[in-house]
C-alpha cells in the first residue's frame, strides 16, 4: 500500500516535470534559467544512483528480513564488516565529490554577478524594491515604470537592484536566478531572455503584509524596435519621477497598477541607495547627493573591509565597493552635461566583471 | 506610559473571530480539565509529584506533554495555511487577511521548530538518556526542572500572544530590517524575541546539563565508546546546543537593543546591516536543525536494532557519522542565502560543504539497512516509523543536496520546494523519529503498551498524508510559486494547492488517531501492562529497569562492559539479579523553586513585550531572590533506606520472574 | 540573564552534603565546577558573536565619531590595570581559601571587590561622557557595537561583584565549607573569564581602534 502511494506520488511528479509547459523555473526562456534547469536535471540524476539503490533497499530488506521467516542466515551478532563500510563511505564519497565538482564549476558560471557573454550590448536596469511594488529605473533612456519590466529579447539585461524598505528578492522565474535587494546597498544580477514573452516577475522574500501583491510583468519585446516602441510610449508620459514624486511612490501601497514616468531625475538610484548612508544625504538634500557629499557617505560602506579575512563573514562582498564607486562617477559624469538627460544610451556602467569578485577572495 | 505600558483592552482582537472562538475553547477546555484534577483530588499530586519534580524521567514526560500540546496548536496553524492557500486562489482574498496569515506562518515555524521538535527531542533525551548510562539523575536536577520551566515560559508567552496583542509578522526568521521598529511597530516581534530568548537560555542550560551527565555520570565500567548509539547523538547534539544557542541568545539580544533602546546593528539607517542577523541566525539555525534530527537518528539507530534482534551494524561509524555532521554543520549556514550576492567561490564552498554532510548521512542510512540485513525485523509501530523515515529522508536529502547547488539554489529558493524540502527532512526525518521514539520507550515511561493498530493506522495516515501534502510543493516550487503567499493568481498552481490541502487532512487523522491511541490505551492499560520491563527484548540499560523505572532508576549502579550492556547481561545470567543488601540511595527533593522562578522570568518577559517596566523590575527581582532562597536552602535531599530498596526491588523481580517466559524470547 | 545563568551552575547540588555517603561515581564539587565551566564556554560563544558584530560595524560610524576620536588610552589602561590586578588578588583569596584562612580570604575577596567597583565605575564614567556628547549608541552602528560589546562585559562584571558580595556574606556566615569552596572556585573561573574577555576588548576595541 505504501509502495504504490509512494509510487503514485512520484509518477505524478515525473509527469509534470514532463508536462513542463506551465511556466516556472522548469519552462526557462532565458539561458541562465536554461542552465540552471540542466543543472537540476543533472544533480537529480546523479543523487538518484545512490537514492533509488536505498529506498529500494529499505523495502527490499524490511519485507525479506521480517519476523517469522527465520531464515538460517540469521546473525545476531554481526555488526561490523570492512568491506561493506568502506564501499558505504566510497560510494557518497564519489558521488558527493562528481556534484562537488560540478557545483564549483556552476556556480562559477551561473554567478549572478557575472556580466553574460553576448554580442549584443547589455541595457542597464535599475530595480528598487518598495512597499509593495517594483520600481524600474533606465538609465540610459531617462524613464521609469512600475510593475513593468520591458526589454528586448537576446540583449543582455544588466540589474542592479536595491531596495527602499525591507528586504525583498528580484525574481523572474523564467528568466533565472534571482538576488536579494536591500536597502543602502546595490546588488547585481545578469539575465536575458531568448524568446520573446511576458513572464511573471515576484519579490521571493517575504516583506510583509502586501507581499502576495508585488507582481510585475516581464517583457522580452520580439524586437529592438518593439523595445524602442515601448521607450517612446513610456516618454510620452508628462509625469517625472523626481524626489516628490518618489516620495509619493514609495508609501504604502498594495497590487500596484502598471505606472510610467517620461523621465527620471538624474541620479535617482543613487539618491535612492545612499539615503541610508549618511544622515546628510536624505530627501533634503538632494542636490548635494549627487555631489562629493555622496562620495563621504561611501565611507560607511566601509564595512565590506571589515569583513575581509573575516571567514564566517564571506557573504558580505555583496555589497560591492568598486561598483558603488564607477557608479557615482558615472552619476556625476551625467551631471556635468555630458549628456544630456534623455541621451541614448551610454553604457558606462557596464564595468569590466574583474571589479566583480576582485573582492571576495 | 500608563501604568499598564502598551497594554490596553483594545489589545485583546475581539474583531478576530477565529481568535476569539480558539480562545473560548481553549479556556473551555481548561476548565474541564481544571473540574477533574478537583473532582479526582489531584492538585496535591500535580504539584507535589509533577511540577515541581526533578525526576528526569518525570520532567521527560512533562516535556513530551507540552510538545503534543504545542502540536496541536502548531498543526492548527498548518491546517490554517493550507485552507487558506486552497480558498485563495485565482485572486481570490480567501478567508485569513495578510494581517492574520503571516501571524499564523511566522507562530507555526516558531511553535514547530522551538515549542514543539526541541520539547519532545528534549524530553525523550531526559526520559531515557540518564536511565541509558546507568545513572541515577542528570548531574543538576534543580537545573533541569528550571530548564523545562523556562521553555514552558516560552511557550506560554507565545500562547498569550494570541489573545493579548499579536504576534510576529515576519516569518520565523524575522529577518531584519522587517522585523525592526520601522517596519513591524507593533508587539509581535517582541513576543517573539522574548519567547524565544527565555526557552532558548533553558534549552542552552539543558545541553550544559547534559554535557556533564554524560561525562561525569556513566555508570561503572562504561567507557564513551560503549554508550548506547541515542546517548552519543544526544551528546553531539547537546554540544551543538552549547556551541549555536549562545549564538541565537547575543543575535536576538542585538535586535531587542535596536527595538528598544534605539541601537543601529540591523537597521536601515545608522549604519545598520541586516546581513550581520542573517548570518549570525542561521550560524544558529542551521546547527539547530542538526540538534533536532541527530537524536532522531540516534533513536532510528535503536530501535532498528532492537526489533531486528540484532547489533546495530557499524557503531563507531555511526559516532563518528554523528561527529562529522556536528562539525560540518558549522560551516554551512551561507547555503541559506546564496542570492544574497555573495562571490561565485565563497557561494560554492559553503555548496560543497553542504554536499559533504551528505556523506555521513549516507553512511547512516547503509549502516541501518545493514542491521536489518541477516536480522529478524519485527514490524511494530517504531519500526514503521523507521522505514517510513529511511524512504522519506532519503528523498528530503536529496533534494536538500540539490539546494546546496548554488546554481539550482537560485531558481529554488525561498520556494516551496524549499518548503517541501524541510519538511521533508524535519518531519519525515526528525518528527517521525520522535514517533518512533515515542512509541518505543512509551511503556517503558508509562508501565503500560500503546495500541498497536491505533498506533499502525495513525502512522499510515501520517506517512501518506505527508507525501499528498508535501510533493505537491515541490511541483509548485518548480511551477515558481514562492513561500508565504497569502492569496495566488495562477491556473497552473491551482490543482496542487487543493492537493496539498487534502494531505493536511489527511495528517490531521492522523494526528487524531494518535491521542485516540493515547486514550484508549489508558483505557485498557490494566490488560496491557509492561511487568518486566524488557517488552521488546531490548539491548541498553532502560530495559534492566521496571516500567515506568524507580524513580531512582537503579537499587545498585550496574556495571558496564558491552555497548548493549542488557543484552551482555541477560546473556551471562547477570540480568535480575537480586542483592542481599542494598546501600541506602541519596536522591534530590523536589523543588518549587524552578516553577516559581520561570513564573518571574515570564512576568519579566510579558512586562518587556508590553513596555511595563515596574513589573519587570519586579519580575526580576523576584527571580533573584527565589534563586538566593534556593541556594542557601540546606534541605534540598534525602536518603531512601536500603529496607525500602529491598522491598521495592524484590516487588519488581517477583514480577520478573512471574513474567520471564515471557521475556527471553529468540 | 547572565546573573540567573551565572548563579544557577553555582547552586548546590542535592547530592552535595553528607560526604560520608559517596556515591560510586559523584563527586559533586568536580562535577559542579565542570558544569561551570561548560557555561563559560557558552558565554564565550556569546562574547564571540557580539565581538563578530563590532567587527562587522567598526567602521559603521554613519558620518559620526570614530574609535579614534572617542577612545582614550591612559583612561582605558588605568581601568584595564585595575581589572587585571582584581584577577590576581582574587587568585590570592583562592589559595587562602584552599587552606582555610577566612579572614584572609574575606580580605583579598574584599580587595578584589573593590577593584572590580573601579573599573565598573571607570567604565560608567566612560558611558556618561560619550552620551552627553551626544555619542551614545542610538547615534551609529559603530556606537550600537561598541556599547554593546563593552556593555555586556561590562553587565558581566557587574554581576560578578554581586555575586562576590553574596559569597563574602556566606563565607562570613558559614565559613569556608566545601559548599562555599566551590562556589568561589566557580566565581573564580567566571572572574578570569572576564579579565581575558576584557584583554579581547582592550585590544580588539580600544588598541585597534585608537591607532
Amino acid at each position: 500500500m505504501f509502495i504504490r502511494k509512494l509510487s503514485k506520488a512520484m509518477l505524478a511528479t515525473g509527469a509534470l516535470m514532463l508536462a513542463g509547459c506551465e511556466g516556472g523555473v522548469l519552462d526557462p526562456k532565458g539561458q541562465v534559467g536554461m542552465d540552471e534547469k540542466h543543472l537540476i536535471i543533472v544533480a537529480t540524476l546523479l543523487m538518484l544512483i545512490v537514492v533509488i539503490p536505498v529506498i529500494f533497499m529499505t523495502l527490499y530488506f524490511a519485507w525479506k528480513y521480517r519476523d517469522g521467516r527465520d531464515l538460517e542466515i540469521y546473525a545476531p551478532k554481526w555488526a561490523h564488516s570492512k568491506t561493506i563500510e568502506i564501499v558505504v563511505w566510497l560510494i557518497p564519497i564519489v558521488i558527493v565529490i562528481v556534484l562537488g565538482i560540478i557545483t564549483w564549476d556552476s556556480t562559477h558560471k551561473l554567478d549572478p554577478y557575472k556580466p553574460l557573454e553576448h554580442d549584443a550590448k547589455p541595457i542597464t536596469v535599475q530595480v528598487v524594491s518598495l512597499d509593495w511594488k517594483w520600481l524600474f529605473i533606465y538609465p540610459e533612456y531617462g524613464i521609469a515604470s512600475v510593475n513593468e519590466l520591458a526589454f528586448p529579447t537576446n540583449v543582455p539585461v544588466n540589474f542592479k537592484i536595491t531596495s527602499d524598505t525591507a528586504m525583498n528578492s528580484f525574481f523572474i522565474p523564467q528568466l533565472g536566478s534571482q538576488i536579494y535587494s536591500m536597502a543602502g546597498m546595490a546588488t547585481k544580477l545578469h539575465l536575458i531572455a531568448n524568446e520573446p514573452g511576458t513572464f511573471e516577475g515576484i519579490s521571493a522574500n517575504y516583506s510583509g503584509a502586501g507581499f502576495a501583491g508585488m507582481k510585475f510583468n516581464a517583457i522580452a519585446t520580439p524586437t529592438a524596435d518593439d523595445f524602442d516602441a515601448w521607450v517612446t510610449k513610456v516618454k510620452q508620459q508628462a509625469s517625472t519621477l523626481d524626489v516628490e514624486q518618489y516620495k509619493q511612490l514609495a508609501k504604502k501601497s498594495e497590487n500596484n497598477p502598471v505606472q510610467y514616468f517620461g523621465s527620471v531625475q538624474r541620479g535617482m538610484f543613487n539618491y535612492i541607495v545612499m539615503q541610508y548612508m549618511h544622515p546628510d544625504s536624505n530627501m533634503k538634500s538632494m542636490g548635494s547627493m549627487e555631489g562629493m557629499e555622496g562620495m563621504e557617505g561611501m565611507h560607511d560602506m566601509g564595512n565590506m573591509e571589515g569583513m575581509e579575512g573575516m571567514h564566517d563573514m564571506g557573504n558580505m562582498e555583496g555589497m560591492d565597493h568598486a561598483q558603488h564607486m564607477q557608479h557615482m562617477q558615472h552619476m556625476k559624469d551625467m551631471d556635468a552635461g555630458q549628456h544630456s538627460q534623455h541621451s541614448t544610451p551610454s553604457h558606462s556602467t557596464t564595468e569590466p566583471s574583474s571589479t566583480v569578485s576582485g573582492e571576495a577572495e | 506610559m500608563s501604568f499598564f505600558g502598551k497594554l490596553t483592552l483594545e489589545s485583546i482582537p475581539y474583531h478576530e473571530p477565529i481568535i476569539m472562538v480558539t480562545l473560548a475553547v481553549v479556556g473551555v477546555i481548561g476548565l474541564i480539565i481544571a473540574a477533574l484534577i478537583t473532582k479526582h483530588q489531584k492538585w496535591g499530586v500535580l504539584w507535589h509529584d509533577w511540577l515541581t519534580s526533578v525526576d528526569h524521567k518525570r520532567l521527560g514526560i512533562m516535556y513530551i506533554l507540552l510538545a503534543l500540546v504545542m502540536l496541536i496548536r502548531g498543526f492548527s496553524d498548518a491546517i490554517m495555511m493550507r485552507t487558506q492557500q486552497a480558498l485563495a486562489t485565482n485572486g481570490a482574498a480567501g478567508y485569513l487577511p495578510p494581517e492574520h496569515y503571516d501571524q499564523i506562518f511566522t507562530a507555526h515555524g516558531v511553535i514547530m521548530i522551538i515549542f514543539m521538535a526541541m520539547p519532545f527531542m528534549i524530553g525523550l533525551m531526559n526520559l531515557i538518556l540518564p536511565l541509558q548510562i546507568g545513572a541515577r539523575d542528570v548531574a543538576f536536577p534543580f537545573l533541569n526542572n528550571l530548564s523545562f520551566w523556562l521553555t514552558t515560559s516560552g511557550a506560554v508567552l507565545i500562547n498569550i500572544s494570541l489573545g493579548l496583542g499579536e504576534f510576529a509578522k515576519t516569518g520565523w526568521v524575522a529577518y531584519p530590517p522587517l522585523s525592526e521598529l520601522a517596519y513591524s511597530p507593533g508587539v509581535g516581534v517582541d513576543y517573539y524575541i522574548w519567547a524565544l530568548q527565555i526557552s532558548g537560555i533553558g534549552t542552552t542550560l539543558t545541553g550544559v546539563n547534559f554535557i556533564a551527565t554524560v561525562l561525569k555520570m556513566r555508570a561503572p565500567g562504561m567507557k564513551l565508546m560503549q554508550m548506547p548509539i541515542f546517548t552519543w547523538t544526544c551528546t553531539w547534539a547537546n554540544i551543538l546546543i552549547v556551541a549555536s544557542f549562545p549564538i541565537l541568545t547575543a543575535v536576538l539580544g542585538l535586535l531587542t537593543l535596536d527595538r528598544y533602546l534605539d541601537f543601529h546593528f540591523f537597521t536601515n539607517d545608522g549604519g545598520g546591516n541586516a546581513m550581520m542577523y542573517i548570518n549570525l541566525f542561521w550560524a544558529w539555525g542551521h546547527p539547530e536543525v542538526y540538534i533536532l534530527i541527530l537524536p532522531a537518528f540516534g533513536i532510528f539507530s535503536e530501535v532498528i536494532s532492537t526489533f531486528t534482534s540484532k547489533r546495530l551494524f557499524g557503531y563507531s561509524s555511526m559516532v563518528w557519522a554523528s561527529g562529522a555532521i556536528s562539525i560540518l554543520g558549522f560551516i554551512v549556514w551561507l547555503h541559506h542565502f546564496f542570492t544574497m550576492g555573495s562571490s561565485a567561490n565563497v557561494n560554492a564552498f559553503f555548496g560543497v560543504m553542504t554536499m559533504v554532510i551528505a556523506v555521513p548521512t549516507g553512511v547512516k542510512l547503509f549502516n541501518w539497512l545493514f542491521t536489518i540485513y541477516r536480522g529478524r525485523l519485527r514490524i511494530t509501530v517504531p519500526v514503521l516509523w523507521t522505514l517510513g523515515f529511511m524512504v522519506t529522508f532519503t528523498i528530503g536529502g536529496m533534494t536538500g543536496v540539490l539546494l546546496a547547488v548554488p546554481g539550482a539554489d537560485y531558481v529554488l529558493h525561498n520556494s516551496l520546494f524549499l518548503i517541501a524540502h524541510f519538511h521533508n527532512t524535519i518531519l519525515g526525518g526528525a518528527v517521525f523519529g520522535y514517533m518512533a521514539g515515542f512509541a518505543f520507550w512509551f511503556p517503558k515511561a508509562m508501565g503500560f503498551h500503546l495500541n498497536e493498530r491505533l498506533g499502525k493506522a495513525s502512522f499510515w495516515c501520517w506517512q501518506v498524508g505527508f507525501y499528498v501534502a508535501f510533493m505537491p510543493l515541490y511541483v509548485l516550487g518548480f511551477l515558481g510559486m514562492t513561500r508565504r503567499i497569502n492569496h495566488t493568481d495562477n491556473p497552473a498552481w491551482n490543482f496542487w494547492i487543493y492537493f496539498a490541502a487534502v494531505g493536511a487532512f489527511i495528517i490531521l487523522a492522523g494526528i487524531i488517531l494518535q491521542f485516540v491511541q493515547l486514550y484508549v490505551s489508558f483505557r485498557d492499560r490494566e490488560q496491557n501492562l509492561d511487568t518486566t520491563g524488557d517488552p521488546w527484548n531490548g539491548h541498553t540499560l532502560e530495559w534492566s529497569t521496571s516500567s515506568p523505572p524507580q524513580f531512582y532508576n537503579f537499587a545498585k549502579l550496574p556495571h558496564v562492559s558491552d555497548i548493549d550492556a542488557f543484552t551482555d547481561m541477560k546473556e551471562k545470567g547477570q540480568a535480575y539479579q537480586r542483592e542481599q543488601t542494598y546501600q541506602p540511595i541519596h536522591m534530590p527533593k523536589n523543588t518549587a523553586s524552578g516553577i516559581l522562578i520561570a513564573a518571574c522570568i515570564t512576568a519579566v518577559g510579558f512586562a518587556a513585550i508590553w513596555h511595563i517596566w515596574w513589573l519587570a523590575i519586579v519580575g526580576f527581582a523576584g527571580a533573584f531572590v527565589l534563586f538566593l532562597v534556593r541556594a542557601y536552602d540546606n534541605d534540598v535531599d534525602y536518603y531512601v533506606q536500603p529496607d525500602d530498596v529491598t522491598r521495592i526491588e524484590n516487588a519488581h523481580l517477583d514480577n520478573v520472574t512471574a513474567n520471564l517466559t515471557n521475556v527471553v524470547r529468540g | 540573564m547572565s546573573i540567573a545563568i551565572q548563579a544557577d551552575l553555582h547552586v548546590t547540588h542535592p547530592h552535595e552534603h553528607n560526604d560520608q555517603h559517596h556515591d560510586e561515581h559523584h563527586d559533586t564539587s568536580a562535577n559542579t565546577l565542570f558544569g561551570f565551566w561548560i557555561y563559560l564556554m557558552t558565554d564565550c560563544i556569546l562574547f564571540a558573536s557580539v565581538f563578530a558584530t563590532y567587527a562587522v560595524l567598526y567602521m559603521n560610524t554613519d558620518g559620526g565619531v570614530s574609535g579614534k576620536d572617542i577612545f582614550e588610552l591612559d583612561f582605558v589602561l588605568i581601568e584595564t590595570a585595575a581589572l587585571l590586578v582584581s584577577s590576581i588578588t582574587y587568585g590570592v583569596a583562592m589559595i587562602c581559601a584552599k587552606h582555610q584562612k577566612q579572614a584572609a580570604t574575606l580580605g583579598w575577596l574584599l580587595v578584589t571587590f573593590a577593584l572590580g567597583c573601579v573599573f565598573i565605575a571607570m567604565e560608567v564614567y566612560e558611558f556618561h561622557h560619550l552620551i552627553e556628547h551626544g555619542n551614545g549608541p542610538d547615534r551609529s552602528a559603530f556606537l550600537s557595537a561598541f556599547f554593546a560589546l563593552v556593555g555586556m562585559h561590562g553587565l558581566h562584571v557587574t554581576a560578578g561583584l554581586i555575586w562576590m558580595l553574596i559569597m563574602m556574606v556566606e563565607v562570613l556566615k558559614t565559613g569556608l565549607t566545601n559548599r562555599s569552596v566551590t562556589r568561589l572556585s566557580c566565581l573564580s573561573l567566571f572572574w578570569h573569564f572576564l579579565d581575558i574577555v576584557w584583554v579581547c576588548v582592550f585590544t580588539v576595541v580600544y588598541l585597534l581602534g585608537a591607532l
